[in-house]
């Protein structure tokens, strides 16, 4: 089982009446009346101080994501962030998740820089492939909404053919024409970096991910309860594919907040879980569903079944309560270390997944904060869920050849690391 | 209020458009603008002294379809050969909002097919200072508002009220969204080509009608057309949204039959 510290990279200090204010966190949020740089700067320092300490704290993989032009969080290029975390010497796989593909142009840039940090990580980079959200492809970046899925296969084909064809070659897409791709640097791993994909649950990208061979992510803040049928739908769509039921062919993001005792992690973190579910994720339904994003078939669904706004059953989360976000709903794992890895374990088992992306941080905790919760976490947590899955044997094959610290249990790790030291 | 619909074969793997045609006389072509294809008391006047086409959009019941139309110059294309399937060589072409646009287009890249050109609340051009407002990402109310007017209205509410059977009103929602999406495909998020470079071409004489209230494209986009179409007048209607028609469809509909 493999735990991923995911950064958000949110920003911090949104005003407490945000959402009643103003009509979405994204997209149309003014800049100059809630984001100040003087802030963000301080906050990009802590964010990435926050994901060294992950990397010495021992989670098997630092994650990042792109998102744009909103306060939720705004990584906008994350292989910049990437880059930081590149340098380090370190056997912890960089989760990049990932380079919102339609974004690009041309795509070739993804290309390059992915290529570039796998070198310069030695080999420790994960691919993400998202296709990114309504908000980011047609609100921030203006692209037509029925373009964005096809502008996503084209620039996934470019990408791959640069990665693995000698070149020069050319390439004749429709949003793309090239007389010479000829990557240099390819990357370091081979054939490439292992290629993840990730969505909020739509039927086309579960396809692709089989038809590919590649590892799925589910990105929800709504919880694994919620989040049971969803990969259900993932996992028939893998058995009805013929492929094996490899739980590393799957992941997860959750939030969770760690206390020593169940009080006191509703004491620390509840002001910033009502924080994060009223303000973060306070995007309209016209801003998720634009028409022509999803295809006809997929808005059909959803209107048939009903679809739920992103925030899951909570009504109002400024006034929710702890027992609603991590019991009645279970959008939240909460708790004293032996609740949460027993809450995790199940969750891992229920939804069948290898690869977790762990919310430590949640926009509104400061560094202090932050670093108390993934401490607790990554030592009274995570050695109980680190060996889910080993025991029945199954192998990640869609992990960086260059991030091995998974392989070492942590005891051994930190004596090797003691050694060093004193070597030095 | 209702027309026959007509379904005419499309070539290239099209699926047939869903063209309604009502009335007799001199044939004349409506395009429809960002509600996707309806009929109403306009179209209805019309049809009392034309024969009146008014085709879906293309890719407005199914936007997969566009896959193969990358651009306006490929949906010209198609409109093209949906006259040609119809029979049609010379018409008269009335174009609203998004349709105006693709009129506009038409005209200036076949000015030998339109005789005469009438453009109501067009897309098309844009201006820095009075910029078109967005009408995709606004929740639904203020969509209505924008398209057709206050969605207090009781005109405004009866038209956009959704059938009670769940499986209409779901066939409903889709024939909105599809129209939205298949419009956005191509112009989105700005809608502007470079229809103003090619508006000299037209030829047709031309009627640019405007709602005095239009929230979607101000009415002073009405004196950026006419100054770029030789001869083209202009008629403003007080009271009027950005469907006049809808508004006032009579008084619409006898502007352009007495314009035709």
């Amino acid at each position: 089982m493999k735990t991923i510290w995911f950064h958000l990279q949110g920003y911090r200090d949104l005003p407490d009446d945000f959402s009643k204010r103003y009509e979405s966190v994204w997209v149309t949020p003014p800049n100059d009346e809630l984001c100040d740089s003087r802030q963000v700067a301080k906050y990009l320092r802590w964010n990435v101080e926050e994901l060294e300490l992950a990397d010495k704290l021992g989670f098997d993989g630092l994650g990042l994501n792109e998102h744009h032009q909103n306060g939720y969080g705004f990584p906008v290029s994350p292989n910049l962030i990437a880059s930081i975390l590149a340098r380090q010497e370190s056997d912890a796989a960089i989760v990049v998740l990932g380079n919102t593909l339609p974004l690009y142009n041309p795509p070739m840039r993804v290309a390059e820089e992915f290529a570039l940090l796998d070198c310069l990580s030695g080999g420790r980079l994960v691919a993400g492939f998202p296709v990114g959200s309504p908000m980011d492809t047609v609100g921030c970046y203006g692209i037509p909404p029925t373009q964005v899925r096809p502008r996503y296969y084209e620039a996934h084909d470019l990408i791959k053919q640069a990665w693995t064809r000698p070149g020069p070659f050319p390439f004749n897409g429709k949003y793309t024409k090239l007389r010479y791709v000829n990557l240099w640097p390819k990357p370091l791993q081979k054939p490439h970096p292992p290629i993840w994909l990730a969505g909020g649950g739509s039927v086309e990208t579960w396809k692709f991910a089989t038809d590919n061979d590649y590892t799925y992510s589910y990105l929800s803040f709504q919880g694994h309860k919620y989040a049971k049928t969803l990969m259900q739908g993932y996992w028939d769509q893998v058995e009805k594919a013929g492929l094996d039921d490899n739980p590393y062919r799957a992941g997860f993001a959750q939030i969770v907040v760690v206390g020593a005792t169940d009080a006191e992690a509703e004491k620390l973190y509840l002001k910033h879980i009502r924080n994060f579910y009223s303000k973060s994720l306070h995007v309209p339904e016209h801003m998720m569903a634009i028409p022509g994003f999803m295809s006809k078939k997929s808005v059909a669904f959803n209107l048939a079944k009903g679809a739920g706004g992103i925030r899951g059953a909570i009504t109002d989360p400024y006034s929710a309560s702890w027992k609603d976000f991590t019991e009645t709903n279970k959008m939240v794992i909460g708790g004293s270390p032996e609740k949460v890895a027993g809450e995790l374990e199940e969750a891992i088992r229920s939804l069948r997944i290898g690869h977790l992306m762990i919310l430590l941080q949640i926009q509104s905790m400061d560094r202090e904060l932050t670093e108390y919760n993934s401490r607790l976490f990554a030592e009274k947590v995570m050695p109980k869920i680190r060996g889910i899955w080993d025991q029945e044997g199954y192998v990640d094959h869609w992990w960086p050849q260059g991030a091995t610290r998974h392989r070492q249990p942590l005891a051994t790790q930190a004596k090797a690391n003691a050694k060093a030291r004193v070597a030095a | 209020m209702n027309a026959p619909v007509k379904q005419v074969p499309m070539t290239a793997g099209f699926p047939p458009n869903p063209v309604l045609v009502k009335g007799d006389g001199a044939p004349l072509v409506y395009l429809h603008g960002l509600l996707g294809q309806e009929w109403g008391g306009f179209l209805d006047a019309l049809a009392a002294r034309r024969r009146v086409y008014a085709p879906a959009h293309a890719g407005s019941d199914e936007p997969d379809e566009l896959r193969d139309l990358d651009s306006i110059h490929d949906l010209l294309l198609y409109y093209d050969d949906l006259f040609e399937k119809l029979g049609l060589a010379q018409i008269d072409l009335v174009g609203h909002s998004f349709g105006g646009m693709v009129a506009a287009e038409i005209a200036a890249t076949y000015p030998g097919r339109v005789r005469k050109l009438v453009l109501i609340d067009p897309l098309g051009l844009w201006r820095d200072d009075a910029p078109v407002q967005d009408y995709l990402l606004v929740p639904n109310e203020r969509r209505a508002a924008l398209l057709l007017g206050d969605p207090a209205r009781a005109d405004v509410r009866a038209h956009l009220a959704l059938p009670a059977d769940p499986a209409e009103q779901v066939a409903a929602l889709l024939h909105r969204i599809s129209a939205l999406a298949s419009v956005s495909h191509f112009i989105w998020p700005v809608p502007e080509r470079g229809l103003a470079r090619r508006l000299h071409r037209v030829k047709a004489p031309t009627l640019i009608i405007w709602g005095e209230q239009d929230q979607l494209v101000p009415s002073l986009y009405a004196q950026e057309f006419a100054a770029k179409i030789a001869g083209a007048t202009v008629e403003t209607i007080a009271g009027a949204g950005h469907t006049p028609q809808f508004d006032q469809p009579e008084r619409v509909a006898a502007s352009v039959l007495k314009f035709l």
